[in-house]
Order: structure tokens, then sequence, then C-alpha cells
């Protein structure tokens, strides 16, 4: 063992520094020459060019004129620095709870039939509790709510959707997918109307 | 269940298989010392890195000077990790100043019991995190002191691989290689080349990379969003090329800046089985017979179908409670999910992290319906050897191909033997410990935790799912794998220290049975195959070796199971709630 | 098929009512706890059972209700018969041995002997004071005191005290008869013995000690086999010990039924840990050892026989095990210038006299040409004999001199007598040669050279056939003979050997030994003489013939009573049977365990959350085979599990059928029996003992 531990330390060091320090500053100079929005975290800026978040992650939406994102349980709520899901499973009497009241909600702030079925991506909350996006059916459920609230056409805000509804990537890997903030983005920029 | 669905899986399936026989070659190549592509590049800087480390690589080793070169390498990591992270708050590149007093609300302290557990849980590949990174870790500590073991743990795993590998290749041999030589050569020339193209591929499809404090924004709706960051695709690579499975974020790749899309998931999954089934290709060429190694993967490959289809079923059917509650059935359950990802992607990648020693998750486990949790459980609970971790995959099937040859291979009426090396008594020897010490560490420190009023308490969900919690945690922790039903409380000091016991329990005490088993088979003379012998490249043979695995695994946990989720899917149906 | 198997005939297992009996008896006296920490399997089942005879007891006394104790009683119950079944197999395995054992006890204590004293004159002693180079005398109508060698004399001796066969074979000083075995009788003469064997080391003293398992040491692959059962038996002792604290936390979490109890866990522990190829085991190696003996082979070790399945490379000796012992003329090759009439009439005035086979065949072969055996007295014949020396024989009739021989001896002589070789002598000779067949030259001293006699080797019937099984089951066959290369071929290619040996010399012999292990494979052979015995230790398998000399028999691993070579074959598949049988049941045992825990998880906790008008949790679910209640199922598991090692004692004392075929094939075949039958058989099984016991009312129906 003895004779062992020296080399073990001395490779230990200069392993460590290679895959340790070098390369992950080599990847950062490398990545933020070649990729700098993503290298920086995929940036926002709003029609003044104030930063309003990442498009990669979705934030609280509390206003009816805004697109709801899906519950959360990263800190309390949409906590970026916080991520995390809520961990209940499906025989937790937590979760049956609150997935009641959400869907109550949900119907409720849509002005939707008392059966009728609600997207489940809108009343469960994601992995991350950063999930950037909605199903397309959360999206259009909520057009016609948004469209009031904000004085537009349904025809115009479900346009809207329609633009910010992301295909399957390479047309089959992953799910159909609305950006929340991107869309709630373009519906505060002026030229929605 | 979707047609596209499947498309996914069985594309997921194809690419792995297409890279697996050229990269086990260029495995096998390189811990030949035989010469390659990239010899230009890296064989000065191999070479200095002898020089400054003292080493001679081309010096044979005895299994026992493997051995201890393997543990004083671990223990030195080990050592400085821990050190690393305890003092991480006088150290640089700690721009939220985490373990200082400018430390952000609500991060979390660096104990002492969470940095023996956080070292341990790296240095022994399982990434088990009892903490959430984003909240806890200086730029440095996730580069140097976590980042670093991403890659060597693996390196090492490939090199105990090898050796195993080694002991059936070679004929009459006292030695089965040397441990620097395996490990410099795992991480120059198969982990670096990987992780630079994989990171940057990563970075063009959306992940962070930067060295930058948190920004704090105010969003749309007026509210105030602090966005955590760092340097997160170099080690987002590792983390799966590696089969390590620590997430830079708590959310792991559930986090969008570690997993920003369908196409980057799709690939993180790739890369975690990428090594694993090269490996089994490289054991194909270095016993000089590629079938070998098509049977393993064939195994693994079935298995890993099972279980996929198991979760994916589980998953898309859902919880019936939802869809009494108003919930559209279509999307299956959502909960612990991404929209990005859906439940094709999302089932596929809790079963290839858990299959493979990985433990990244892209969807929460906790949330997973009972039947989906009962295939990660077995995946770790059979020792991960559906593919496997990096090297201990390939260790890991080899032995229980060892133990299925040895039952079975009685019945065509010789001494069993496994490519050539007759099984005998020290070898069965070998293999039982390896599968005593994973059964013993999961049920008896399991039995610890549900037993003591403290650790049974720590569990979030109730019912059965809460005694599902801990088993899982120690499986995960024995197996090396790192994963979690994420809902337990696992930084106390209770948690911290038997869990870590168990990473080193999962790890070394079978490493060493391993190495053992290599020594015996390297000098053991060769007997050529002939029609009596035992077929070892059949279906049959793959079926078999699913069979044993099967029962001599996964059904020694059957009882344990059924008071978990096997329990739970039945009271989940009928209605009843914790 | 050969001798060996009629003579079998008479050691034949069958379950006779003495030979039951005193296994049972044994059963109860192997319950010694040394005797049973021998085996770690059943060792822990008697753990089990003292445990839970204990807690009946108490519960009995406490006053439990009379629903707990009879369900614990007969638990503990089936728990002890589990012990006493894996005894009994064991019991009935060393049973046959130790019967034969005692009758061969007996007469080795009996006899005496008559000691030549060192200055001359003979002493009586009992047969038990004989020491290592003691000579003896025996009459007829005595019995040889000890093993030994033949130093003077001729007899015919009785060897069927040893070997069962009761035709008397001959044994005489020198050459490779010369040896004897204690316990045999002379029948006829007498002869002078060297006594080679000390007591207690002579072949009857280890056939005892072999029969009766005494000195029975576990094989190398016994040894592994034992050891993966422990590794299971550890691992299956933890996942049930471990049981009880997770039901304990169910209880608490999910309200419900109480944790199970000791004595379940303990059921359920026996029957999840492999008892069946556990109580087995040992009773599947003693049979082995047995079974070669009912082929009249005597192993002188459990390991030899073990060793005899892995054999990669047959040495097989060509005269007496390919061939038969005997070349016979086949036909008459006269050279130019001679008609076959007179060569056949040389041929057989040269052969009137030689009483070898091949000489008579000579005869035969010549009354074809309408000669007819002379008168030899009428004419002043004179007979010269082969020797070693001129490797010719003739006739010296007047002044005619016929000599038939090896060609190079003949030609030599030819030469001597001044007299030319025709060109198409040496042609005919070697055409002869290369189609495996003798060729002898005949030649007189008026004509010269006459011609050739083609002497054939005659291939045992159905060899070729042997041979293509044994290359299906990877077994190489080498043959080894003194011809030379070009006859070998020849009769290599007939036969469908896969490779030869010719000219062998013991030397040649042993590089050839050398060089196959070299390889990496085993090698078995027969031998006989005393120059056979470095081969015949150096092989991995040594079968020396009984009628061989001392020297073979101690440096081969087994002894053929009967002294038929080609039960080499035999013997291997004995061995490869022993294997095949011990494979079979441990995948049947294991397998069995996916049954089981269908009948005793539900009855384990399918009372768990439990809502109360139901009376069953979730987890009864588990119960596919719709066993009666709790009781009754954890009942049948245990009885299935108990029965299950009598029902295949049978299996285990016999072998596995076994039938030769590649190593893929003989996987199928017995995976499907022994695998697949493993997990389906005990549905059924315990499915009609759960109906039985709720009919006999021994557990309650719900």
């Amino acid at each position: 063992m003895k004779t062992h531990l020296l080399p073990a330390f001395r490779l230990t060091i200069v392993l460590a520094l290679l895959t340790g320090v070098v390369y992950p500053l080599a990847i950062t100079a490398a990545a933020r020459l070649a990729f700098p929005y993503s290298a920086n975290g995929s940036l926002l800026r709003d029609a003044r060019g104030r930063v309003v978040g990442s498009a990669l992650l979705g934030q609280r939406f509390g206003s009816p004129r805004y697109f709801q994102p899906r519950p959360s349980a990263a800190g309390d709520g949409y906590d970026a620095a916080a991520s995390a899901g809520s961990n209940l499973g499906p025989t937790s009497r937590k979760l049956a709870d609150a997935m009641a009241e959400r869907v109550a909600a949900y119907r409720q702030l849509n002005g939707l039939a008392a059966t009728q079925p609600v997207p489940a991506d809108a009343v469960t909350a994601s992995a991350s509790g950063l999930d950037p996006h909605i199903s397309p059916a959360n999206a259009y459920l909520q057009v016609a709510r948004v469209a009031r609230e904000r004085g537009l056409s349904v025809e115009q805000v479900g346009r809207l959707v329609a633009r910010h509804t992301q295909p399957r990537q390479l047309g089959f890997l992953g799910e159909p997918r609305v950006n929340v903030l991107r869309l709630n983005l373009d519906l505060d920029a002026p030229a929605v109307r | 269940m979707t047609l596209l669905g499947w498309a996914q899986i069985a594309l997921f399936l194809a690419l792995l298989y297409l890279a697996t026989r050229p990269l086990g070659r260029y495995l096998a190549r390189v811990f030949a010392g035989e010469r390659n592509a990239l010899d230009r590049v890296l064989g000065p800087l191999e070479r200095l890195i002898y020089r400054l480390a003292g080493i001679d690589p081309h010096v044979e080793m005895h299994p026992t000077a493997y051995a201890l070169a393997l543990l004083a390498f671990s223990l030195v990591g080990t050592l400085l990790t821990y050190v690393l992270l305890r003092c991480q708050g006088w150290l640089p590149l700690n721009p939220m100043g985490f373990s200082t007093a400018t430390a952000p609300r609500g991060a979390t302290a660096m104990t002492p019991d969470l940095a023996f557990n956080t070292a341990v849980s790296f240095a022994t590949n399982t990434n088990w995190q009892a903490y959430g990174g984003e909240s806890t870790l200086s730029y440095l500590s996730q580069m140097l002191a976590l980042a670093y073991h991403n890659w060597v743990s693996a390196a090492a795993g490939m090199a105990v691989a090898v050796a195993l590998v080694r002991g059936f290749a070679r004929r009459g041999a006292a030695t089965i290689g040397n441990f620097w030589f395996d490990l410099v050569r795992a991480t120059l020339y198969v982990l670096l080349p990987l992780c630079v193209v994989f990171s940057l591929v990563l970075v063009s499809q959306g992940v962070a990379q930067n060295l930058a404090p948190y920004p704090t924004v105010s969003t749309l709706d007026g509210g105030r969003q602090t966005i955590a960051m760092g340097p997160v695709a170099s080690q987002e690579a590792i983390k799966m090329l590696g089969t390590n499975g620590g997430g830079f974020f708590n959310a792991n790749s559930a986090h969008p800046f570690e997993n920003p899309t369908p196409l980057t998931n799709m690939l993180s999954m790739l890369s975690i089985f990428l090594l694993p089934a090269a490996l089994f290709g490289m054991f194909g060429a270095m016993v000089g017979d590629e079938r070998q190694g098509w049977a393993l993967w064939a195994a693994s490959a079935v298995m890993f179908l099972v279980g996929v289809t198991t979760v994916y079923a589980a998953e898309t059917a859902g919880s019936p409670l939802a869809v009494r509650h108003g919930v559209a059935a279509g999307q299956g359950n959502m909960e612990g999910k991404e929209q990005r990802f859906g439940q094709a992607q999302s089932a596929l990648f809790t079963t290839v992290t858990t299959a493979a020693s990985c433990g990244a998750v892209c969807a929460m486990h906790d949330s997973l319906t009972p039947l989906a949790t009962l295939v990660p459980l077995v995946n770790m609970q059979t020792d991960e050897v559906i593919f496997g971790g990096v090297g201990a995959g390939l260790y890991g099937l080899l032995i229980y191909a060892v133990l299925t040859v040895f039952i079975a291979g009685l019945m065509v009426g010789r001494t069993p033997e496994y490519l050539g090396k007759r099984i005998e008594a020290r070898e069965v020897k070998l293999a039982m410990l390896f599968v005593l010490v994973s059964s013993a560490s999961i049920l008896c420190l399991t039995a610890l935790a549900v037993s003591l009023p403290g650790p049974s308490s720590g569990v979030l969900n109730g019912g059965p799912r809460g005694f599902g919690e801990m088993l899982y945690a120690f499986s995960s922790a024995t197996g090396n794998n790192g994963s979690a039903l994420a809902g337990i409380t696992a930084n106390t000091p209770f948690y911290n220290v038997a869990l870590g016991l168990a990473m080193l329990v999962g790890r070394f005490l079978m490493m060493l049975p391993a190495l053992a088993l290599a020594g015996s088979l390297a000098a053991k003379k060769y007997t050529p195959p002939s029609a009596g012998t035992f077929p070892t490249t059949t279906g049959l043979f793959v079926a078999l070796l699913v069979g044993v695995i099967v029962i001599v695994a996964a059904l020694t946990f059957f009882p344990a199971l059924s008071l978990g989720p096997i329990l739970e899917h039945g009271l989940m149906h009928a209605g009843r709630l914790f | 098929m050969s001798a060996s198997r009629s003579t079998s005939r008479r050691r034949a297992a069958n379950f006779d009512a003495p030979m039951v009996r005193r296994a049972a008896g044994d059963a109860l006296r192997k319950l010694h706890p040394r005797l049973l920490a021998r085996n770690p399997v059943m060792f822990v089942v008697a753990v089990g059972s003292v445990l839970t005879t204990g807690l009946l007891l108490r519960d009995a006394i406490g006053g439990a209700g009379a629903r707990v104790v009879l369900f614990e009683g007969q638990v503990t119950l089936w728990l002890w018969f589990t012990v006493l079944f894996a005894n009994f197999a064991e019991a009935m395995a060393e049973g046959r041995g130790k019967a034969q054992a005692d009758s061969l006890r007996r007469t080795r204590q009996e006899t005496s002997a008559r000691r030549e004293l060192p200055g001359g004159g003979l002493e009586t002693v009992s047969a038990t004071a004989l020491r290592k180079g003691d000579i003896v005398r025996i009459e007829a109508g005595e019995m040889i005191p000890g093993d030994g060698d033949a130093i003077e004399g001729v007899a015919t001796v009785n060897e069927a005290a040893i070997t069962g066969e009761s035709a008397p074979v001959i044994r005489e000083s020198g050459g490779d008869r010369s040896a004897v075995t204690g316990g045999t009788t002379v029948l006829s003469d007498w002869l002078r013995i060297r006594i080679t064997a000390n007591p207690g080391e002579t072949f009857v003293d280890r056939m005892i000690a072999l029969v009766e398992g005494a000195e029975r040491q576990k094989t190398p692959n016994e040894i592994a086999l034992n050891i993966l059962l422990a590794g299971l038996t550890i691992v299956f002792l933890l996942a049930t010990v471990t049981l009880l604290p997770y039901s304990l936390y169910a209880v608490q979490a999910g309200g419900g039924s109480a944790p199970p109890t000791v004595p379940i866990l303990v059921a359920l522990l026996v029957c999840l840990i492999p008892t069946t190829i556990g109580g087995l085991l040992s009773a599947i190696g003693i049979a082995g050892i047995d079974r070669v003996m009912q082929h009249n082979v005597l192993a002188t070790s459990g390991r030899a026989v073990e060793a005899a399945g892995d054999v990669d490379t047959l040495l097989l000796d060509k005269t007496g095990t390919i061939t038969l012992g005997n070349r016979q003329a086949v036909e008459f090759r006269p050279v130019a210038g001679v008609d076959e009439a007179t060569l056949a009439d040389a041929a057989q005035l040269s052969s009137l006299a030689d009483e070898t086979p091949e000489g008579r065949s000579i005869v035969v072969l010549a009354k074809e040409y309408g000669l007819r055996e002379r008168e030899l007295a009428s004419h002043e014949a004179r007979f010269v004999e082969f020797t070693a020396q001129t490797r010719m024989s003739g006739v010296d009739w007047g002044q005619r001199r016929i000599r038939k021989g090896a060609a190079e001896a003949v030609y030599r002589w030819l030469r001597e007598q001044g007299m030319a070789i025709p060109h198409d002598l040496e042609a005919s000779a070697t055409s002869v040669a290369q189609v495996g067949g003798t060729p002898l030259v005949v030649a007189d001293n008026t004509s010269g050279a006459l011609g050739v006699i083609y002497l054939k080797d005659i291939v045992k019937g159905g060899m070729r056939e042997r041979f293509d099984q044994l290359r299906a089951m990877g077994i190489r066959t080498i043959m080894i003979t003194g011809d030379n290369p070009l006859t070998a071929a020849a009769i290599a290619g007939e036969a469908g050997v896969d490779d030869f040996l010719a000219e062998a010399t013991p030397e040649a012999k042993m590089q050839l030994i050398r060089r196959e292990q070299a390889g990496g494979r085993m090698v078995a052979m027969t031998g006989d003489g005393t120059n056979d015995a470095p081969a015949l230790a150096a092989a991995d398998v040594g079968v020396a013939m009984n009628t061989g000399t001392q020297a073979a028999k101690e440096a081969g691993n087994m002894v053929d009573l009967d002294s038929n070579p080609t039960k080499l074959i035999e013997v291997v598949e004995i061995g490869k049977q022993l294997l095949m049988t011990r494979g079979a049941l441990t995948t049947f045992s294991i397998a069995n365990d996916v049954a089981k825990y269908f009948a005793i998880l539900p009855a384990l906790f399918g009372g768990l959350y439990a809502l109360a008008r139901a009376g069953h949790g979730p987890l009864w679910a588990l119960n596919i085979m719709g066993l009666h209640s709790p009781e009754s199922a954890i009942l049948a598991a245990v009885i299935f599990n108990a029965l299950i090692i009598v029902a295949l004692i049978p299996l285990a004392l016999r072998g596995v059928t076994y039938r030769p075929m590649a190593a893929a094939q003989l996987l199928r075949r017995n995976l499907l029996v022994y695998g697949l039958g493993g997990v389906l058989a005990p549905f059924p099984g315990i499915w009609l003992i759960d109906r039985l016991l709720v009919l006999l009312h021994l557990a309650p129906n719900a």
C-alpha cells in the first residue's frame, strides 16, 4: 500500500489539474467563443433590452393576462436557485389534494366545464420545478382567457400559440411544447397588435 | 404508449448497437497499449503524466498490487475531496460565497458528515447527492472536488473491468496489467476526447457553461428570479459518459440548463450506455471472439427492454386517481416529468440511468407509479449489470456469467468452463462473495433504517412508498447508482454515514472479488472449446444468463419489493392514500 | 453392449426392503450435529427445525389456540422430515456399497495364509498379518490372502468376489497376467505370490473404504457447488431475517394484520434455500462412484469419476479396443511366376504348428485352395518358432525350408540364402500395409520369395458409431498402436478415430499425453503392462486392466475388473452423467423458488393494508394458485419442498438420462426438463397439497 501511496498522490494532483481545472476552463473558453448565448444561460431580454429570464427556465406568472406555466415545486415556485420536483408519489394524499385543487382552479380560471378533463401538465409539478414548457393542449385551453384579459381576439392569441408551438425535435424526439416565457414575451410585444 | 415513443426507444438501441463494435475495438487497442489515431495528440501528454506522477506504466501487476494501487488512489482522492469540500469557503471560484458568511439564504452547510458522504459518493462513482448543487457548492468544488472523481472513478471502473477481461484472455499468467496505465489511458484516450466533443454539443443545444455569479432578474410578471448557472456542460458530459450521474443542479438532468432539449436528452442517455456497451465489444475483441461480447450485449438488451416497457406502460397508464380527479388521461403521469421529454424519453431515461450505475434523472423517480419504481429498484438490486456502470457493468455481468456457466454448465456433463477457463471452487467463491456483498449491504442497512425511529421517519411519502424510499436509498448507494426516491430526507448524520458505508461496500468490496477473480482466471490454463463445451454465445446462454440474474439476484429481493412497489401498486388501484 | 453390462446386473440398484430399513435407521443417526454441519444447507434447515420445535413447545404449553398449534406442529414436523429425507437419500446411496463392503470384509477376515519363512519352510498366519514383500503359497481351493504378483506357477482363479464374473481366469507368473487380488480363490494348480500391499491398503480395503464413503472426500466440483449453495443460503437467510423489520414497518405504516411469526419465516427460509440439491448432493456423488462400480470398474476416488466427465482426449489401444485382438489372413498375393496355390501350400505348411490366431487363420484360408491339413508326423518336419530376434517362423521340411514373417526379416533371410528379392514383392507388401493390413512374406530356400499373406485387422462392430458419438460430445479419440504409420493410418481411417499414434513406445505415449495436457485437454487412457505405468499415472483418467501388472494397477486411478478396454468410453459417460445430474438438480432446485414465493408471500403479507371488511390486503393477489389460506399455503410449500427430495432420490441415484450428443443439444434438452420443469412443477404440486390439507382438515380453508 505504502509503495502505491506516493504515485497515487502525485497522479491525483496531475489528473485533478487536468480534468478538474484545465478541462472545464478550456471548455468554458471554447463555449463562450462558439456559443456565447447558450453558454451564458440563454438569457432573454424584453423589448426594452432588460433581461427578464432564461429562455430555458420557466418563471412564475401570477397574472391571468399571461399564459400560466406548470405548477412548480422549486423553492416557493420557480426558484431557479433551488430546482426540485415535488417527490410526491401517486398514493400521496398531499399530491391528490393538490391535484384536485389545481384542477378546480384551472377550470375556474379558464372557464371550463366541471367535467372537462384538464391537461396533466397543467396540474402536475414538473421534475425540475423550472419546466419552461406547457403542452399545446394546455396552451390552447388558456387562449380564450388570455385573449379576453388582453382584449385580443382568440384568433390572434391562437396564432401566437401556434407560432410558439415547437414540434417534436427532428420530427420525432420528445413532445410538442410551448415555451411559456417566450409566448408571454411576445404577448407583451407591440407587434402582436 | 405511442408509435413515436417506441421509435425513439428503437432508435436508441439501434444507435447503441452501431457504436458498440467500432468503439469496442478502439477500447481494446487502447488498453492493449497499441497505437491509435489519437497517439499523435495524446501520446506526449500521456508520457508527461507518467513522468510527473513518477510511474512506470509498463510494470505488470499481480492482482494484489493492482488492488492496492486502486485502493491507494481512491483513498487519496476521497481525502482530497473531503478537504476541498470542507474548505470551499476559503477557496476561489465561489462567486455565491457558499460556506461563507455571504452565502445565499437557504444554502446548505457543508457539515463533516455531508462532506464525508459526498466525498465517498463521488469517489465511488455513486454521485448520491444529499445536497442541492446550486445551493451548496462553489464552482471549484463542482469542478475539482466532484467532477474530477467523475473522470477517475469511471476510469478506475474501466481499469477493473479490463483487468478482469485480461484474466479471461491470458493463459497461465501471474499478472493482470498495470493499474496506472489502465487508469491514465482510460482518462486520456477514452473519456477526454468524448467529453470535449459532447460538452460542446451540449452547449450548442443550450447547456450553460460559465463561471459567472447567479444573476437575479426581474421577471415579466414583476417578480424576481435568481438564476443559478455555472460550468455545467463540461461537467454534464463526464457525468453521463462516466455513468456518474451527479447533477450540477439539484434537479439533475431534469434541469433545463443541464438537459435543455429532447436531443440532448437522447444524447445523454446514449452517452450513459455508450462506454458500458463498448466495453462488451472490447471484451469480445480481447478474448478473440466478438460473439462473446454480443451475448452479454443481448442479455443486457433483453432485460433492458423488459424494464423500459414496464416503465413506459406504467407511466402512460398513470394513476387512476388523477383521472378520477379530472385530469386528462392522454399524457400519463406527468408529476415529476418535463413536458419536453414526455413519457417515452422519461421511461427510457429512468431505465437507462438505473440499468447503468448512472443515477442522473430526467424525471423524479419518487413521483413514478409503483410499477415504474420497481424497475429502477430491480436494476440496482441486480448489481446494475444491464450494460451497467462504466466498467462495473462489464465486471458485474461477467461475474453473473461465471455463475450461470457454473450452475447450468454442469448440465452438459463437464466441469464448467467459461472462455476456456475452468470455473472451480475459488471462482465460485469470489462470484458468490460479489453477490452476497451487495445483498447483505442493501438488506441489512435497510433493515437498520426501518428499525430506527429517526431514519424511518425521514421519508416523505407514507405507506409502502416510505419503505420504498429507504430500500431505494440503500439499493442506490450499494449499487453506486446515486438516484433516489428523493422525498427522503437524506442529509442527516445517520443517512450520510450509513449510505456512505453502503457506497464504500458496494464499490470496493465488489471490486476486490472481481480483481481476485481476474488473478485466479489469468493463472489458469486454457481449454480449447469443443463440441462438448458449454456454449456461451447462443440465444440459450443469453436466456440462461437472464434467468440466473432474475432468480439469483432479483428474487432475493422479491419479498422486500412486495412490501414496497408491489404492495403500493395494489393500494394505488384500491384508491388508498397516505 | 459389452460384457460388463450383464455382470453389472448383479449389483443393480433396487429399493429392496432391508436396504430401505437400513437407510431409514442411518437417516436418524445422521442427525448428529457434527455430520449435519458438513452440509451447510441442511444444517440451516436443522437449526430452523430446532427453533420451530422450541417455539411450538412454548406455544403449546402457553396455551396458544389450536389453529396455531396445529399449524406450527405441522411446520415443525415437515421441517424435520426435510432433514431426514436428505439424510435418507445419502444413506440410500451408501447402502448399496455398504452391503457389498460387508461381504468383502467378511472374506478378508477369515482368510489365512501360508507364508514362506526366510530359511525355507512355511508358516500359517492370518491374512491380516501379511506385509509387503512376504511370499505366500496358495494351493487349489484356497483363497488368495492379499494383493500380490504371481512369481511362480500358473493357476485358474475365480475372481467372482471382486469382479462378479464367475468364469475363472488364468493367472501366471511373469508377463502381464501376474497380478492377483486378495479375496479371490485359486481353483486349480498353485501359485507362489509376492505380497504387494500391506493390510489396509489392499484392493479390497480401498474398495471397502470407497463404497462405505468413510474416506469419501468431496470432489473439487462438489466443493465448488457447496460454496454456491452455502452462498445462496446466506443470501436467502438475510432476505428472510430482514423481512421481520420490514414487515414490522409495514404493519406500523399501514395497520392491518400482525407481522409474520418466526415459524413462518423459518418455513419461508427453508423453502427458498436450495434444499433439493443440498439434500441430494452427496447422494449423487456416492451413486456416481457406485455406478462406476456396477460396471465393474473400481475408482480410487470420486475425483477420478468426476474427471472422467471432463475428458477431452481418449487414448485407446488399437488391439482389443478398436480391433478384435487377432488379425486374420484374408488373401494370398503371390509374386510373378508363382501361382496362388503354391503360395497357399507353403503358407499352410509353415503355419501348421503356429497356434497363434493369425497362424490358424492362415491354415483356414489355405483350405479354400483345396489343401487339406497334412499329417505332420509322416514327414520329417521341424518347426521354427517365432522369436523376437528373427521375427520369422517356419518349417524345415526335409530339405525344403519355408519361412514366413515380417517383410524386412524375410528379405534378410533371402539375402542370407543368396537369393534375389523380386521387385513386385516389395510393392505387394507395401500395398497390403497401405490398406491397414499386415503383410507376411513367405519364402523358401528352393524358389525364393513366393508372395505375401495379407493379414487383416478386423475393426470391431459399432466402433465407428461410437467414435462419432464421442466426437459429437467433443471428445477426440486417438488410437495407440505399435503398427507402422501406414497400417495405423488405414485402420484409423476404417475405425473412424480422430488421430493415431503409430509405432507407439511408452515414451511416445507419455509425450502424447503431455502434449495434449499442455493444450489444456484432459486425457484418459487404458493400460495393463508395467511399461504403461508412467503414462497411466500421467493421464487424468488412467484405467488399468485387472489382468494387468500390479504396477499398472497402482499407477492408474481406476481398475477395470473385467479388463475390457472399451469400457473407458462407458466410464467417461458415467462421469458426464454424474456432473449432469448435479447440474440438473441444482437448476431444478433453484428454479423451484419462483413458485414457492407465490405460495408463501401472499400468505405472509396477504393481510397487510387489509381494509376491514375484505380481510385480504392487495398482496393476496399474488396467490395466483388460489391456495385456501395462509396456513395451507405455507404448509403446502414446506411439504412440497420436503417431498420433492424423496421424489428425486431415484433420479439422484440413477442419474439423469444420458445420451451422447453435443453440449448445445444436451443443454437445451436438460434446460427444458430441469430448468423450465423446475419453474413449473411446484405450481401443480403445491396446489394439490393445499387441496389435500384442507380436505384432511389439516389446515383451515380460509
